[in-house]
């Protein structure tokens, strides 16, 4: 809370009819999520897997940031523990504070953890059709999310509201479809009408688009950036596509085999990533009016969970790897204003 | 002469109203698709999914069965063949799928996935020419050839997918058809695979019909593109052509709606209304009118032919203008 005391935390503004000038709290400077050196393992003791190490993330109110990895590199169940919905066991929370408003939620109890799920933070999946009941109206589906975090708007009037919220046509008569009736786009739609039910402060989106078409991507990426603007909420995007960062985030989280690699606004990212693996992915896909040039493809294979290399974990991949990168992580360390990387020589060109 | 010529290409699938009921509709999957692939070129096929992109491919390689039209093979019409003619014609053409997990059979080595295809065809005459020839295969994919007696599940999906290529290489096909061969891969392995299938085209020589969805992989491998939507080819052009002046609707939508890595590239998107319309009851006249935002009155009611509109450009819309 120290953010109170600090000048920065306050903007001035005028009242407009009196002129008075006041202080209000920005809101904005405060962080709504911070997870601070996260580590989670699946199984315990000799066997244990680590899936997340060390990650360390803050969410500004209202901010979108993307978090941006292959698969297996943690980026799903990072998104996952802010809700603690990695169940444990499996999983094995061992380390680190996820502060949600400034409380953390690996210490509170199921009562309170209920309250947070679909409550302050909500999420949407890759799969619209998976996370629907197929037997249940869709109405009822999300009334029953009403019910649960705000029970005196558990009305129709409010579930018409939120499908229009969401852009479906003819809410009224579409309350009583079963979820086999609809699209893809359509059921995604109505994932996150669900989600917004309580009015969450943080939605994390999980490759909410991976599942669907480009047209229907781009309709669904156009509705959250609409959604967020006339809600204001904060959004955790998680996707293995770099082309949907520019469009959406404000920040970028790369991740690699459970760790982050680079932290950095998205515009200068995309413009100059500076980590070895951000940049072999960027040239690894290949651009529409690109080049017809052979790709630079990355050597190997995405290391699995368990079989990660020593030292810093892109170091077998890694174009400019020394022999001294193998012998220990390199620390994510802050290289320029606002820039986070975890490579010591991402000056090499 | 074209190494294929697909003339008139229909299938039909019919959908039953009832258990004993005659069927009275049908699914158009692929309705009148004509095209033609020289020997040696990388021909792109892309659509949305249920736009009939993967039913063609399998039409061509008869694992469907046409409903009507011809598949003519340097010539030969392969559609009314059966049996062993068949299967002697099919040296000429592979096919590589999607799913690199389900395309292998998990109870058979590597060594025998890939040696199935010689002994059908009867290409090896002795068990140490067989051997010899699994080894050239896996290394001419990039393969260390002492994981010949492996299975499949231990590999990873790149891997795996160079084991469906060298099984796809191993008759010496003249035609391979690519369908949606990287898009269950990793980003940085998806590469690794499009470089192979690349060099492999250059050195032997082989034709691809490569389907997919994502454009830019498309445009980045293929010489010509054909674009694909409710079963109908609605525009057809040089690679480069297509992505930097597509003159269908359709096409502009599709290629505004991908996401650009670039940050310096801002365009306006296009955001198309509504879902792709069910293949059943497909609307009248132009199949895209519902979606399109420049349709006339005369798109709800003609269909509009795949005509020339610049040379070796072809698109199905009333209004698409010669430039």
């Amino acid at each position: 809370m120290s953010e109170f005391r600090s000048q920065k935390f306050w903007l001035r503004e005028r009242f407009p009819k009196s002129g008075f000038w006041v202080l209000t709290p920005d809101f904005s400077k405060m962080n709504l999520l911070e997870i601070k050196n996260l580590k989670l393992d699946f199984g315990s003791g000799a066997d244990a897997l680590r899936a997340v190490d060390g990650v360390s993330l803050t969410i500004g109110a209202g901010e979108t940031i993307c978090l941006v990895g292959e698969s297996g590199c943690g980026k799903t169940v990072t998104g996952l523990s802010i809700a603690q919905l990695v169940p444990a066991p499996p999983a094995n929370y061992v380390g680190g504070e996820i502060l949600l408003n400034g409380r953390d939620v690996l210490k509170m109890a199921n009562e309170e953890l209920r309250k947070i799920r679909g409550g302050v933070v909500s999420y949407i999946f890759q799969e619209p059709g998976a996370a629907l009941n197929p037997v249940f109206r869709i109405g009822n589906q999300i009334k029953e999310s009403l019910k649960l975090h705000k029970p005196e708007k558990a009305t129709n009037e409010e579930v018409i509201r939120l499908l229009k919220l969401v852009g479906i046509p003819a809410p009224e008569s579409r309350i009583r479809n079963y979820p086999f009736e609809m699209s893809g786009g359509m059921q995604q739609r109505v994932v996150i009408a669900m989600a917004l039910a309580s009015e969450p402060k943080l939605l994390v989106a999980d490759e909410p688009t991976t599942a669907l078409d480009v047209t229907i991507q781009a309709q669904i990426l156009e509705l959250l950036l609409d959604l967020k603007q006339r809600l204001g909420m904060a959004i955790l995007l998680i996707t293995h596509n770099l082309g949907i960062v520019g469009d959406m985030a404000d920040r970028v989280a790369v991740m690699y085999a459970g760790q982050i690699i680079e932290l950095s606004p998205a515009k200068e990212l995309l413009r100059r990533p500076l980590h070895p693996y951000t940049k072999a992915l960027m040239n690894s896909v290949p651009k529409l009016r690109g080049d017809a040039g052979r790709l630079a493809a990355i050597p190997g294979n995405v290391p699995r969970i368990g079989n990660f290399p020593p030292g810093c974990r892109f170091a077998p991949r890694c174009p400019i790897a020394k022999p001294e990168c193998s012998k220990e992580i390199p620390e994510l360390l802050e290289v320029e204003p606002g820039r986070w990387v975890r490579c010591p020589f991402w000056k090499t060109p | 002469m074209s190494l294929l010529e697909v003339k008139n290409l229909k299938v039909h699938f019919p959908v039953k109203p009832g258990l004993f009921s005659r069927a009275r509709e049908f699914v158009k999957a692929v309705d009148d698709v004509s095209f033609a692939i020289e020997p040696g070129e990388t021909l792109g096929l892309v659509g949305e999914s249920g736009c009939g992109k993967t039913t063609l491919g399998r039409a061509i390689v008869r694992l469907v069965e046409p409903t009507a039209g011809s598949v003519l093979l340097e010539g030969e019409d392969i559609t009314g063949i059966n049996g062993s003619l068949l299967r002697a014609r099919r040296r000429k053409f592979q096919m590589i799928f999607q799913d690199p997990y389900g395309s292998l059979n998990p109870r058979m080595t590597i060594e025998q996935i890939v040696g199935e295809a010689l002994d059908i065809h009867r290409l090896t005459d002795s068990k140490s020419a067989r051997q010899k020839r699994v080894i050239e295969l896996l290394e001419a994919v990039g393969l260390d050839p002492i994981y010949a007696q492996r299975y499949p599940h231990e590999f990873s999906g790149g891997q795996r997918q160079r084991i469906g290529i060298a099984r796809a290489l191993a008759v010496e096909p003249q035609l391979i058809i690519c369908d949606e061969p990287v898009s269950a891969l990793d980003v940085s392995v998806q590469a690794q695979i499009i470089n192979l299938l690349r060099d492999l085209q250059q050195q032997r020589g082989i034709a691809y019909l490569f389907i997919a969805h994502d454009l830019a992989v498309v445009e980045y491998i293929s010489r010509r593109v054909m674009v694909m939507y409710l079963g109908k080819i609605v525009e057809t052009a040089d690679a480069k052509t297509i992505i930097r002046e597509p003159q269908h609707p359709y096409t502009q939508a599709l290629i505004s709606a991908i996401p650009e890595v670039d940050p310096e590239t801002k365009r306006k998107r296009i955001v198309l209304p509504g879902d792709v319309p069910s293949p059943i009851h497909p609307p009248p006249g132009c199949p895209f009118h519902p979606r399109c935002p420049i349709a006339e009155k005369r798109c709800k009611m003609d269909v509009p032919p795949l005509r020339e509109i610049a040379s070796e450009h072809r698109a199905a819309c009333h209004l698409a203008k010669p430039n």
